[in-house]
């Protein structure tokens, strides 16, 4: 199952010429521009691992687009977002998240409903990946 | 490009319009610009239209096809201090952009402590911080010879000269790198990096500023602070600037600056002192009286001065 998180999450993959020109937007916008990785990817897991400090100060994509590339390299089989945070006051948010780099091979999530009191019924969803430890979860 | 494109390179009837392509690359009113801020450096500019004449015929090249291949453009800008050289890396990466060979035209200054770490391993982080800041645009490294100790060997600027060379060669595509310093310093720091030297297409020469062009330039710089010397303020200050050029520490354009700032001080003073109430041309007249108060006069040209310490604390008046 195709995990679908931030923006662009319903179209196909970006290749590397889309992702330049979405960082370029960031930049253009005077976002610095962060890279981050799991291999986690429960919905409610928002703080991903931090690959590196933001980059600040950049002009061109070409740093991030390097960055990335380096961060690939490292951890092929985790998912990869880009964050483009925007610092102005009454925004103060990340302005643009989306995925550069996901596992070859996604298996998904399992729904579970457990009965309470009355009746209820609760939801969890877990991971069929992350059953395994960190850093073996999508190595085939 | 794999195949000849029939752009605005060439017209119907198969010629090339040298003209248009020019106009096209709106380089004209930044030359028009050099011309009139920067005062006399005439070989430099010259180097620096030949420069944008070579890029311009390359970009034609390219865009017919005949080949891909991106000229050199790393540069080193050799001079004594104050002859502009900052300036006209500034200007430089102006004219980059306008052509189209680098996509930001941002110039990102740098000396050896933005590039070399105090401690192993912190040298590489730093480095490829600021050549990533300077991607897309220029990276202007100030007295560059400094990045290289030959008296240590275990300095750490070599780390930062290799991965600046192989930045140099395998990035061309993103980065634009000058090297500026004075001249013998570089020519030494040239022969015991001889990999610099060859990845080095253009090497700039800025010359010393005369007499008459260190006056033209005090002009300047006052009329665009509003600010205007009268005919006996002017003698003074050809005199002032005839016996500062023969002093140690003689910083050319920055030496003018520093003693325009230093005689508007003197002025306001005066100005003040003098109270009661003045027409306001009084306020931007600079008198002989603020020029001639500088210590310039009261010292004998070839007494230097007993105090000395390093250069940078020495005051220059």
């Amino acid at each position: 199952m195709r995990v679908t998180q931030g923006t662009f999450s319903y179209l196909p993959d970006l290749d590397d010429d889309q992702v330049r020109a979405q960082v370029r937007y960031c930049l253009d916008k005077g976002w610095p521009v962060a890279i981050e990785y799991t291999d986690d990817p429960h919905p409610r897991n928002v703080y991903w691992e931090m690959w590196g400090l933001p980059l600040f100060d950049l002009k061109d994509p070409a740093g991030v687009m390097q960055e990335i590339a380096a961060c690939r390299e490292a951890f092929p089989d985790h998912y990869i977002r880009v964050n483009g945070y925007d610092r102005r006051l009454g925004r103060q948010t990340v302005g643009l998240s989306f995925i550069v780099n996901r596992p070859k091979h996604e298996p998904g999530f399992r729904l579970e409903r457990s009965e309470g009191p009355d009746r209820r019924i609760r939801y969890t969803i877990r991971s069929y990946a992350a059953q395994r430890p960190s850093g073996e979860r999508y190595s085939s | 490009m794999s195949e000849p494109e029939t752009g605005p390179a060439a017209g119907e009837d198969g010629l090339v319009d040298l003209d248009a392509a020019y106009r096209e690359a709106q380089v004209e009113p930044l030359f028009d610009d050099l011309e009139r801020e920067l005062i006399g450096l005439t070989p430099v500019k010259r180097r620096i239209r030949e420069i944008a004449a070579l890029l311009l015929v390359a970009r034609l090249r390219q865009q017919l096809g005949l080949c891909a291949e991106r000229p050199s453009l790393h540069m080193s800008f050799t001079g004594p201090p104050g002859t502009g050289k900052t300036t006209v890396a500034l200007r430089m990466a102006m004219i980059l952009h306008k052509m189209g060979f680098v996509r930001r035209g941002h110039l990102v200054v740098a000396s050896r402590d933005d590039l070399v770490g105090q401690y192993v391993g912190h040298t590489a982080p730093k480095t490829r911080e600021v050549l990533k800041k300077a991607m897309g645009g220029v990276l202007f490294i100030d007295e560059a010879y400094y990045l290289y100790r030959p008296e240590n060997e275990r300095d750490y600027g070599q780390e930062a000269i290799e991965m600046l060379l192989q930045a140099m060669e395998n990035q061309r595509e993103d980065l634009v790198v000058i090297l500026a310093g004075y001249k013998e310093r570089m020519e030494v720091f040239f022969q015991s990096n001889p990999g610099f030297h060859s990845r080095i297409a253009h090497h700039i020469d800025f010359p010393d500023y005369s007499l008459e062009e260190l006056m033209a330039i005090a002009e300047l710089m006052l009329r665009r602070q509003m600010y205007r010397f009268d005919d006996e303020s002017r003698r003074a200050f050809g005199d002032y600037l005839e016996r500062r050029i023969r002093q140690p520490h003689f910083a050319n354009a920055r030496s003018v600056r520093n003693a325009l700032d230093r005689i508007r001080l003197r002025q306001a003073q005066r100005l003040v002192e003098q109270g009661g109430q003045i027409p306001p041309a009084e306020l931007s007249r600079i008198d002989a009286k603020d020029v001639l108060r500088s210590r310039v006069f009261s010292e004998a040209p070839e007494h230097e001065p007993s105090y000395a310490g390093p250069a940078s604390l020495r005051k220059e008046s």
